[in-house]
């Protein structure tokens, strides 16, 4: 089980593999779970369980241990009534078990106000705002990186100003989003549009040179010209490239989802994550949060099992 | 080698004789005149290939051999139209070649079959170019497939099959267009001694049952001698022709003419023509200086 862990870019066995996998989620909940659990690490709080005679503590308040301290010793010898509490962490770190409780209970509880949304809308809002920026943005950036990949003129054309634009953060668009596109989902998509769509020409189009040319030669002599070299081999030649570029740059559509939401009226569940920390429930923001990955983790995954049915010569691996 | 009494090979049997004779009436295929490559490099002009002059009967196997930097794989690529010339011209059936095209095959050393097409969809993607209908590129594919011996594999994925049976399949493609003339460079470079010989054998076999000349670049002279009715020497800086020396081994050849007074006669005119003696002076192995690097107590006093 532990022989040849560290033998220099060679595979582990499937048994290793998994076990080392799941050790990586354990990690950081293990760390987690430390600083929550263990009373002297961290916990720079007191919770009061006794005010004693102090005068402004109640019972349930959180307090600098200092400050707890301070009190304890001015009311030393004084009074009999000692204030009591015990070590705790800031409100802005819930327990792991409080924030596995909140991934439930996020769902079920209800909206606050009538207007409000239930989680899981406010969900499907962000999706479908991540699905239609995505999407935009790949219909016009995977084409213009295949062209300019393949025809050094169109590389010449685009890429020069593409490469002055990816710079300028996406975000700083925000206010002429709304004033040219509204307070809805339209800026909100154009952001996720911005962020995505200059990385992806020049990804694809790298992606695209990195084509063997020798392939492109050996299709020549077999009679092959312009167009149909361009969709007879360069796409079918890049396409499973093309399709984890397309993976990778998903996640970093995600990542923006955030910003944009702020954009315009707060929606989604960014929406939700702020209207959360507005009324300190901080483990429903970590659920959001964690919510997030895991949609984000398991499209990754669906899109990855998908990807190997798409493309056979991928997967047999196995001499006939 | 130095110890036997070789025939010159200029000497020819008379059936050898005949047969060059025979050969030389038939039309000429490929024609290569002047032919000059230059390259910019940093230090200036480069002379790749300087005045390239041979031509190639109708269903001749050349081959051509040289020194690396002879540019060997220069001339090929400009035959196939993937370079153009500097200046000079290549005619193929007396029409001028420019830019690749199906009618001049072209097999490379790297296996360069399409990884997402299936073998027989690879031997389909010449004919499917040229036009033709799915089923009658099918049906021939098939028979291209069956003539290199792969029909068991023909719904396999290239990754799937050794480095022999890819280029098998890199042939049967290049056939499949029905080339005037294939151009393969140095297409056995990356396999291992016995699948390359057995290659050989098979190739030989394709060729005489297909009407194509061929043009092989090797640096193999075994291959070379083995192969080729003719062999096209190269020298390099710059490329020249050297000679164009007609083999004088009988066909068919087989793997026994190997050891043949003139199959040796010609390798060794070719090794002399490629590695000329005076040059081997600049690495004299019998003066390394070497120090003796293993322990004393090893048990292994003297490897002889």
């Amino acid at each position: 089980m532990f022989s040849g862990l560290f033998s220099v870019r060679k595979k582990l066995d499937t048994r290793q593999r998994i076990f080392i996998s799941i050790i990586s989620f354990l990690l950081p909940v293990i760390v987690w779970s430390l600083v929550s659990y263990v009373p002297f690490i961290w916990h720079p709080k007191v919770e009061i369980t006794q005010p004693g005679d102090v005068s402004y503590f109640s019972e349930g308040m959180l307090i600098d241990r200092e400050v707890f301290d301070r009190e304890v010793e001015a009311l030393n010898g004084e009074s009999e009534k000692i204030p009591q509490g015990v070590p705790a962490n800031p409100v802005y770190l819930p327990a792991p078990h409080e924030v596995a409780i909140a991934l439930y209970t996020a769902f079920t509880t209800e909206p606050k106000r009538r207007s409000e949304k239930w989680l899981h809308e406010s969900l499907w809002d962000s999706v479908q705002v991540i699905f239609w920026g995505f999407i935009i943005s790949s219909i016009f950036g995977v084409p213009l990186g295949i062209l300019a990949g393949t025809y050094d003129v169109f590389s010449k054309l685009f890429e020069p100003f593409i490469e002055f634009f990816r710079y300028l953060p996406a975000p700083a668009f925000g206010a002429l989003a709304v004033a040219v596109l509204g307070i809805h989902d339209a800026p909100k998509i154009a952001i996720i549009f911005i962020g995505t769509f200059f990385q992806q020409v020049l990804v694809v189009s790298n992606t695209t040179r990195k084509l063997d040319p020798s392939l492109l030669e050996a299709a020549m002599t077999l009679g092959a010209k312009r167009l149909s070299l361009l969709f007879r081999v360069v796409i079918p030649g890049i396409i499973t490239h093309l399709y984890k570029d397309l993976r990778i740059l998903l996640g970093w559509a995600w990542t923006y989802l955030i910003v944009a939401e702020l954009i315009g009226t707060s929606s989604g569940i960014t929406w939700f994550i702020t209207q959360q920390a507005r009324y300190k429930n901080f483990d429903n923001v970590f659920a959001a949060i964690i919510i997030i990955g895991i949609i984000g983790l398991s499209t990754d995954l669906l899109l990855a099992a998908l990807g190997k049915r798409l493309f056979a010569w991928e997967r047999t691996s196995v001499k006939a | 080698m130095s110890d036997l009494k070789l025939p010159s090979y200029l000497e020819q049997s008379d059936e050898v004789k005949d047969r060059f004779r025979r050969m030389k009436k038939r039309p000429v295929t490929l024609q290569v005149k002047n032919l000059q490559k230059e390259f910019d490099s940093s230090h200036g002009k480069v002379t790749a290939l300087n005045n390239i002059n041979f031509e190639t009967y109708k269903r001749e196997f050349v081959c051509v051999i040289g020194p690396s930097g002879c540019g060997k794989s220069t001339l090929i690529r400009i035959l196939a139209g993937l370079e153009t010339p500097t200046s000079g011209e290549v005619l193929l059936d007396g029409k001028k070649v420019n830019g690749p095209g199906p009618d001049r095959g072209m097999v490379f050393q790297g296996y360069t079959l399409f990884p997402w097409l299936s073998v027989k969809k690879n031997v389909m993607f010449g004919l499917e170019m040229a036009g033709n209908a799915k089923s009658v590129s099918d049906e021939q594919a098939l028979q291209w497939i069956d003539l290199v011996g792969l029909s068991k594999f023909a719904n396999a994925y290239p990754h799937q099959l050794s480095g022999g049976m890819k280029q098998r399949v890199a042939i049967a493609r290049a056939l499949a267009n029905q080339p005037r003339i294939l151009l393969m460079d140095e297409p056995f470079g990356a396999l291992d001694a016995q699948t390359r010989s057995r290659m050989q054998s098979y190739l030989h076999e394709i060729w005489k049952n297909i009407d194509v000349t061929i043009l092989f670049i090797t640096h193999d002279l075994d291959e070379a001698v083995y192969l080729a009715d003719r062999v096209l020497v190269l020298k390099a800086h710059p490329g020249e022709v050297q000679e164009l020396i007609e083999v004088p081994v009988p066909h068919p050849r087989s793997p026994d003419q190997l050891l043949s007074p003139e199959f040796l006669a010609t390798k060794k005119r070719l090794e002399e023509l490629i590695h000329p003696p005076e040059e081997e002076s600049e690495i004299d192995e019998e003066s390394l200086n070497m120090v003796r690097m293993v322990s004393v107590e090893n048990e292994v006093d003297s490897v002889f």
